[in-house]
């Protein structure tokens, strides 16, 4: 579609359906706080079940609204293809999971104030904005949109002096990643004269000049930050261990799959003539995040801890996908993330229900011992997501696994591929200890009754798992639709 | 027959027992025993009923063809197929599995007292898997089968297990987890390649020798892993000690067998040119593996790990006829393959009558057995002799042959390997005698008792199979044969 159009009321008209499940999203937010603001703290509960409605109306329109090929619309600013709209699918399936898990938990720890599921519905928004950013500035919009909610949601629990540092640090670290991705997109800006990805694109196609370089560097540093890719990790564990688990359960899943997504988009799309300069650094990170995600997690007693790692291993792999590049790589990586992020739900439901028989909440991977004697159907569920998350078959996470695998060989960085599973087999090692502190050791603590919207989410995160084994064909043609939307 | 999916029924119906077992405590609100007692039943008839319906398929196939028998194909994952289909390889390997199963439910019977639910599950689960391994006809279908075996096996032995037991599950889950990424990364790159995920499909596929080297090191180290070879059996000892006696016995009896399965099925048919530069590097790691692990083996002071060090050796037998690439090499690994699943199964069996009385199995806390217990004796020696490689018993049959398929290609390895025969008569002659002949000196062994009924019941089939294979090995040849002389047919049409 042409991108220099006058932009007349008409035309304005005819592009809104693309965008309407981000406009639903912020309607529905504010609307959404105008009734909190209305009911106050009582209302809690009813805000976080219209949010989460309003996430799955949003999810659903994006998928239903998909355009047969992509459409840039509002000059160019904005891409609906198949590669958002599934992105948008599992973004919306994994936001609202996560707000379903808070319900129960804010209630028990007096948090439950309208705020948090408004602002996890606004950090919703800038997710899908990010998944369907088509130049610099709407990449910028929806990615600080986002942060600025996920900064606020890390400090939610105030009383807490963890969970105000957890924000605090976040902050600080995300602003400079902003400043990052801002001064990448300034340069890129001046030497190519444009903000659009595909002006862009043909830009760098003719002449590579070192300034774009620069600036592709610094916009791949800021996303990377985004994602917790190391060598941009370090906040990772500190925000993941100091933020209420609701928010961390939040964090785990769907901004992985945005930011994944978009920074899949600025290589293929924006930069793809630059694929030669990219593809260094993101295999440098890949690698970073492999084994840091790997070894650096061996040593931790504390879960949360732990899966921050995990989670910087996770987007590793994603990584390595996005270096298949734009033939092979969207695929790869579109698998790879949902399922991934939806596992990832799964643990931290299982995490949100582990209290000692005070009924406190406990955090440490000890406390998990014996779990299968004192409530089996949550051991069972946790022992298969871990098992998932390790890549075993026939559980879904090994098809993630594949298909980056399959990627690599399609593209010719097989030794990427070594990397990836000796980092599994080392990720292995601390998955399995924490099964085996499941089924292995004698129970230390009881466990209380947990809640019925925890039991509901962790229950459905478990069975959409074993679900999607069974239906992973689905999955995978709808990937790879989704993916051949590239150009 | 075109209709019934007896495959998909085999390799299925197990696991519907198994989640059937796993819903137990929902329907039976009744205390714990009641449960533990639905759940063996449920078990045990389950298996009986497998163990028909692989007979059944065994005596409905036909030896005379070559091709695959019983073919289900559906499409799945890309182009991932849900297929399905036997040969003369895998048929009775079937088989095998369906026989040992019904044992190990039997044999786990009493000894097993805790968590009795969750163990027939994972057993259960666990048959599913292997039948699914030796039917797979998608080669990422037969990794997945191949690699899910790892959880049943790993909890089986992190829980049911001895002292070690955590130690043993994790050094058998990474070890084998490493060795089956390799393969994984093979898999994908051939899927690739010959755009095809299909076995025969890729059997047919010619790969580039370059490619074929490092494919075929990839194979190699997975299947050596789980075969288990020299020098990569170190974690065999400590599974095979730290797992409850069923554990062992499907270890011993079945998931040893897949990496065999794996080169017959694989490395062979799909990398003939490597396979043929790799034999004497085979051949070396096979001789080393029959003589040094019987070296080892004569030194152990526990009962289980002396046998599972002759499995080891005994599998060295198994890769050095596979690697000779002919007629006499190629059935007698297949043949040795099934009698050791017969025998080693027996033998640690045996090792669980007693373990189950004593709670040791330290071969000098035993003693004088044969005045308290002279069917165990009897049976024990049986086996002993099967494993030495009496003539008689199973297990001379595969020994002669693979000695004979490799003294074609390499006579020195084959002189190697029959030193291994003697090595093997030395160590379990020596463990017979300090186990059950002399007087008792642990007084605790004045009262130990002999076999019950039901240990009886479980040793008579494997007695039977052990004997009569010994005397009618060609029960077996006539089911092997032809798939055999096709798979060396093809493999030396590549060298003419």
């Amino acid at each position: 579609m042409a991108i220099n159009q006058t932009m007349t009321a008409e035309l304005f008209f005819q592009q809104v359906p693309y965008i309407l499940p981000e406009i639903t999203l912020a309607a529905g937010a504010l609307i959404i706080m105008l009734i909190g603001a209305f009911m106050g703290d009582k209302g809690a509960r009813l805000v976080t079940w219209l949010c989460v409605a309003t996430i799955v109306a949003a999810g659903s329109m994006a998928v239903l609204h998909m355009p047969p090929e992509q459409v840039v619309v509002f000059s160019g600013s904005y891409a609906a293809d198949g590669f958002s709209a599934y992105a948008k699918l599992i973004i919306a399936l994994t936001a609202s999971s996560a707000l379903l898990l808070s319900i129960d938990f804010l209630a028990e720890k007096k948090l439950d104030k309208p705020e948090f599921p408004v602002l996890a519905l606004l950090a919703t928004l800038g997710m899908f904005i990010m998944v369907s950013a088509h130049d610099l500035i709407a990449l910028y919009v929806g990615v600080e949109m986002q942060s600025l909610a996920l900064y606020v949601l890390a400090a939610y629990a105030r009383d807490d002096a963890r969970s105000s540092e957890a924000g605090l640090k976040y902050f600080v670290l995300g602003a400079l990643s902003s400043g990052l991705l801002l001064y990448g997109c300034s340069l890129v800006y001046g030497f190519t004269g444009s903000v659009n990805f595909d002006v862009i694109a043909a830009q760098v196609a003719g002449e590579r000049s070192i300034g774009v370089v620069f600036g592709l560097v610094f916009i791949l540093c800021g996303l990377a930050f985004k994602m917790s890719a190391a060598p941009f990790h370090m906040w990772t564990p500190d925000v993941y261990e100091g933020s209420p688990t609701v928010s961390t359960a939040f964090f785990a899943s769907a901004p992985k799959v945005a930011a994944s997504v978009l920074f899949a988009r600025v290589c293929f799309e924006a930069f793809g003539p630059l694929q030669k300069d990219w593809l260094g650094i993101v295999v440098i990170m890949a690698v970073l995040s492999m084994a840091i995600g790997a070894l650096f997690a061996l040593q931790q007693t504390n879960i949360k801890r732990l899966l921050a790692y995990s989670s910087i291993a996770n987007m590793g792999y994603a990584l390595v996908a996005i270096a298949c590049g734009p033939e092979f790589g969207p695929k790869a990586l579109l698998v790879f993330v949902s399922i991934y992020a939806i596992t990832s739900v799964g643990l931290f439901g299982v995490v949100l229900s582990l209290r000692n028989t005070e009924g406190e909440r406990v955090e440490t991977i000890s406390a998990l011992s014996g779990l299968s004697r004192s409530n089996p159907l949550l051991a069972s569920a946790l022992t298969m997501l871990l098992f998932s998350v390790m890549g075993i078959p026939p559980l879904a996470g090994f098809f993630g696994k594949w298909e980056v695998i399959l990627a690599t060989s399609a593209s010719g960085l097989l030794p990427l591929a070594i990397v990836l599973i000796l980092a599994s087999v080392v990720s292995a090692f601390y998955y399995l200890r924490i099964i085996k502190t499941v089924w292995f050791d004698e129970p230390r603590i009881a466990m209380v009754p947990v809640g019925a919207s925890t039991t509901l989410t962790l229950t459905g995160a478990t069975f959409v798992l074993a679900a999607l084994t069974l239906v992973i064909g689905l999955v995978g043609s709808a990937a790879s639709i989704a993916g051949a939307g590239f150009h | 027959m075109d209709t019934l999916p007896i495959l998909s029924i085999l390799t299925w119906l197990p696991a519907v027992a198994a989640v059937l077992i796993l819903f137990l405590p929902q329907l039976i609100k009744s205390p714990e025993a009641a449960r533990a007692n639905a759940a063996r039943w449920i078990a045990l008839v389950t298996t009986v009923i497998v163990f028909g319906l692989a007979l059944w398929m065994t005596l409905a196939f036909d030896e005379t063809k070559s091709g695959y028998q019983f073919v289900e194909r559906a499409d799945w994952y890309g182009m991932i197929q849900y297929h399905l289909g036997i040969d003369g390889i895998s048929v009775l390997l079937i088989l095998l599995t369906a026989f040992l199963m019904p044992l190990c439910i039997l044999a786990s019977w009493t000894s097993i007292e805790k968590r009795v639910v969750e163990y027939m599950a994972a057993f259960l689960l666990l048959q599913t898997l292997m039948i699914g391994v030796f039917c797979a006809l998608d080669i990422v279908l037969f990794y997945i089968f191949f690699e899910a075996g790892l959880i049943p096996m790993y909890l089986i032995i992190g829980i049911w297990g001895g002292k070690n037991r955590v130690y043993a599950a994790y050094k058998f889950f990474l070890y084998t987890l490493l060795g089956s990424l390799f393969l994984l990364i093979a898999i994908a790159w051939m899927a690739i390649t010959a755009k095809t995920t299909s076995i025969p499909d890729l059997q047919a596929f010619e790969f580039a020798k370059d490619a074929q080297t490092w494919l075929w090191l990839a194979f190699f180290a997975s299947f050596a892993v789980k075969m288990p070879m020299w020098p990569v059996h170190t974690w065999l000892p400590d599974a095979h000690v730290e797992a409850p006696t069923a554990g062992s016995v499907i270890l011993a009896g079945v998931l040893l067998k897949m990496g065999g399965y794996g080169f017959l099925r694989f490395s062979l048919p799909m990398f003939p040119e490597a396979s043929n530069d790799f034999a004497p590097f085979v051949f070396a790691l096979s001789g080393i593996a029959i003589v040094y692990t019987s070296l080892v083996a004569f030194r152990q002071t526990d009962i289980k790990k002396l046998i599972a060090y002759s499995s080891v050796a005994h599998m060295g037998f198994v890769t050095m006829g596979i690697f000779s690439g002919n007629e006499q090499g190629i059935q007698g690994a297949l043949f040795q393959m099934l009698s050791h699943g017969v025998i080693s199964g027996a033998l640690f069996l045996c090792v669980g009558v007693i373990y189950d009385r004593m709670h040791t199995r330290e071969i000098a806390q035993y003693g004088g057995l044969v005045n308290r217990m002279p069917i165990y004796a009897a049976v024990f020696l049986l086996f002993t002799m099967g494993n030495v490689g009496l003539p008689g018993t199973s297990g001379f049959v595969g020994e002669i042959l693979t000695m004979q398929g490799a003294f074609n290609v390499d006579p020195v390895t084959a002189m190697v390997a029959a030193s291994g025969v003697i090595l093997s008569a030395a160590y379990m002659l020596t463990l017979y005698r300090k186990v059950i002949f002399g007087t008792i000196v642990n007084p605790a062994l004045n009262t130990i008792t002999d076999m019950n009924a039901r240990e009886i019941l479980i040793f008579v089939p494997l007695v039977v199979a052990a004997l009569y294979l010994g005397f009618q090995p060609n029960l077996i040849f006539d089911q092997t044969a032809t798939s055999a002389v096709a798979l060396v047919d093809a493999f030396h049409a590549n060298f003419k």
